[in-house]
């Protein structure tokens, strides 16, 4: 990889950073309502991962999917970050026109297909996207991002299974946190290692890496991807991670110490990379501190001023897209009498 | 014009549509190697092979969610659930996801998936075998919900709803699978939407859906001895209903019954009646009739299941009840 584009990874690393906190400012400020889920400190997985994949390239992408805590891994699959945050807004301009909002970023022209609530109901869409590319013979893979609590869901277990049987091109990527809102891994999981849920009891390749070191991230998806494109078959990794946010707005963290969270702090993904591009004279401090000011230009005077002038849906317009709203006659109706 | 069973119908429509799109597939338990419990997609294995007849584990939630996941590339699958008691497990993602995507995506993304699943009772088959749903599915914004009648509708709602670009629910009936019925050998098309007056008459409306269609034209039939008129009306689709056929009868008849094997509450027939109290409530001439399952689990024991479910005489009596004449 280039000097040019480490220095660009570590560029968007901040980025996301930045452009989290600012959701967060304006969730604050009453800007964002509903529920928000920042990705704060698991930016290598996404940010690794998907530098392996295609993406950035329409409708060549491979396909990704994710929980709600989607905002990066949609901007890192191509969707503009103004419009992510014209979503945030509910603004008609938003990646899903306002009718989705943070948890339900979608960009069709990219191929993200979607941040979903339900936990664990990717599972199944993933295996479906990669079932239509396999199907139709193209060279895309489909990549779906969740966490660890997720695979605590039926739709796990199933999908696993049917991936397997059917040698499905899928990625599955587990950003293991630690935690599912509150609740730690070890009270809610017989088999902390989730790799290890999948090797034997489905016969899937898995694996398991950290999750705070891009590098490290990018050399285990690189295997990943090139397996699953390439046989054809289905992978999950697992990365191991920290959020360093409450799991939404209106979390005390109550459940976990700040010990705990001061030893993952020092693990910051940003700060490892930002280490190592300096001590390789890739970049210079002072270079950080440029970057980190242009970045926030560019989210206040682009982004959140192309949210904050961006119009609301129309109310007239409440049940568009509900269904087909240009149905063929021949198939809809109504039945000619 | 072939004389054909319905189950013979749902299996033409499958094989002229996978012939015709490579991206039609059907996927469900036991359909392929199997050939299907009611035989819908037999003898579609040997000839499409595994990869569009796509035989499926029993994770009735998580294949249904592979089926979405599928058509969100554009492709068209036909997921079969064996019974509608198990379609309970894939509601969330036929409720949670293929019903709200196209909305959540501000338009961008599609799924058109068919579901088809017998929802309905058959013969002492008790609690966990009988449910009928319907009025649980038509409740959901985002779905199309049919029920087609007999073999002409099964084929022609079914070739329709793999080309519309919406989820669509067929349901079927395990009592309706070897119903016969004459429908033309060239191919045609059965729109989604529209009800249909599929007997005429001038005294009373009998509405029904799916099995209870046949319950209301066996009704009629014997009202008609005794000299009443009845009007029959299959609503065809659930959602959204054709409520313009529906006060277009009333108006003409002036009494109205609605049959469903559903159970009563928040059912089928609350939501026919409440419309045509919106629609046209100064067109009655006497108070409407529901005629409706029992609200109790469906019973094992057969004197207690023909008492729980209606049958035609229990729509005759409705329907002299709401003449006046008892
Ligand atoms: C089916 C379902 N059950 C419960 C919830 C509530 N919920 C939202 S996020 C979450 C925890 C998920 O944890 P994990 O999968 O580890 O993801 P993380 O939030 O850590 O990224 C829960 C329980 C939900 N959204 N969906
Ligand atoms: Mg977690």
């Amino acid at each position: 990889m280039s000097d040019a584009d480490k220095k660009r990874l570590l560029r968007e690393m901040i980025f996301f950073r930045r452009f989290e906190d600012r959701t967060f400012e304006a969730y604050m400020e009453r800007k964002i309502g509903g529920f928000l889920h920042l990705y704060s400190g698991q930016e290598a997985v996404a940010t690794g991962v998907l530098e392996q994949a295609v993406v950035g390239k329409g409708s060549e992408n491979d396909y990704v999917i994710t929980g709600y805590r989607d905002h990066i891994h949609a901007i890192k699959t191509g969707a503009p970050p103004r419009e992510v945050m014209a979503e945030l807004y509910g603004k008609e301009t938003g990646s899903s026109k306002g009718r989705g909002g943070s948890m339900h970023i979608f960009d069709a022209s990219q191929n993200f297909m979607g941040g979903y609530a339900l936990v664990g109901q990717p599972f199944p869409l993933a295996a479906g996207l990669a079932l239509g590319c396999k199907h139709k013979g193209t060279k895309q893979i489909a990549i779906c991002f969740l966490g660890d609590g997720a695979n605590n869901q039926g739709t796990f277990h199933e999908t696993m299974n049917m991936a397997a049987i059917w040698d499905l091109p899928v990625l599955f990527v587990c950003e293991n946190n630690g935690y599912a809102i509150g609740t730690h891994i070890d009270r809610s999981t017989a088999q902390p290692d989730q790799y290890k849920r999948v090797d034997q009891a489905y016969n899937m390749k898995s694996s398991q890496h950290d999750g705070m070191d891009i590098d490290n991230v990018m050399e285990a998806a690189k295997t990943a991807i090139d397996y699953v494109r390439n046989e054809s078959k289905p992978y999950f990794i697992e990365f191991m991670t920290y959020r360093f946010r409450g799991h939404s707005m209106s979390d005390a963290k109550g459940y976990r110490t700040k010990e705990e969270e001061a030893e993952w702090e020092k693990r910051d993904p940003i700060k490892i990379y930002s280490k190592k591009l300096i001590e390789a004279g890739i970049v210079k401090q002072a270079d950080i501190k440029a970057m980190e000011k242009e970045i926030d230009d560019e989210i206040e005077n682009d982004i959140i001023k192309f949210a904050e002038e961006s119009p609301e849906p129309k109310v007239e317009e409440l049940t568009k897209y509900v269904l087909d709203d240009n149905p063929d006659p021949r198939w809809i109706g109504p039945l000619q009498k | 014009m072939a004389e054909t069973a319905y189950w013979e119908a749902i299996r033409r429509a499958h094989d002229e549509e996978m012939a015709r799109d490579p991206l039609v597939i059907a996927m469900g338990e036991d359909i392929g190697v199997a050939g299907g419990t009611y035989k819908a997609t037999s003898g579609l294995y040997e000839k499409y092979g595994e990869t569009r007849i796509v035989d499926c584990p029993i994770s009735e939630n998580s294949y249904t969610g592979i089926g979405i996941g599928a058509s969100m590339t554009g492709m068209r699958p036909v997921i079969e659930i064996m019974s509608i008691n198990f379609a309970l497990l894939a509601l969330d993602t036929i409720v949670n996801a293929a019903a709200k995507i196209r909305y959540m995506s501000g338009g961008q993304i599609a799924c058109p998936i068919v579901m088809r699943t017998p929802g309905g009772t058959a013969h002492q088959l008790a609690a966990q075998h009988s449910a009928r749903l319907a009025r649980m599915f038509m409740s959901t914004s985002g779905l199309r919900v049919v029920t087609p009648r007999g073999p002409l509708d099964a084929y022609g709602m079914l070739k329709s709803a793999i080309r519309s670009n919406d989820p669509v629910i067929i349901i079927e009936h395990e009592q309706m699978y070897n119903l016969k019925e004459d429908i033309p050998d060239e191919e045609y098309f059965r729109p989604l939407e529209g009800a249909e007056v599929v007997r005429e008459g001038s005294d009373i409306t009998l509405i029904g859906y799916n099995y209870s269609v046949h319950l209301c034209l066996q009704a009629a039939e014997r009202l008609a001895k005794d000299g009443i008129s009845a009007e029959v009306v299959d609503l065809r689709s659930l959602k959204p209903i054709d409520r313009e056929t529906i006060r277009k009868s009333v108006e003409k008849t002036h009494k109205v019954l609605v049959a469903e094997e559903d159970e009563a509450p928040v059912g089928v027939g609350s939501e026919i009646i409440t419309g045509i109290m919106e629609d046209c409530f100064f067109a009655l001439d006497s108070q409407p009739v529901r005629i409706h399952a029992a609200d109790v689990p469906v019973p094992y024991n057969h004197k207690l299941e023909k008492a729980a479910i209606p049958n035609a005489d229990d729509v005759y009596h409705g329907a002299l009840k709401v003449m006046g004449k008892i």
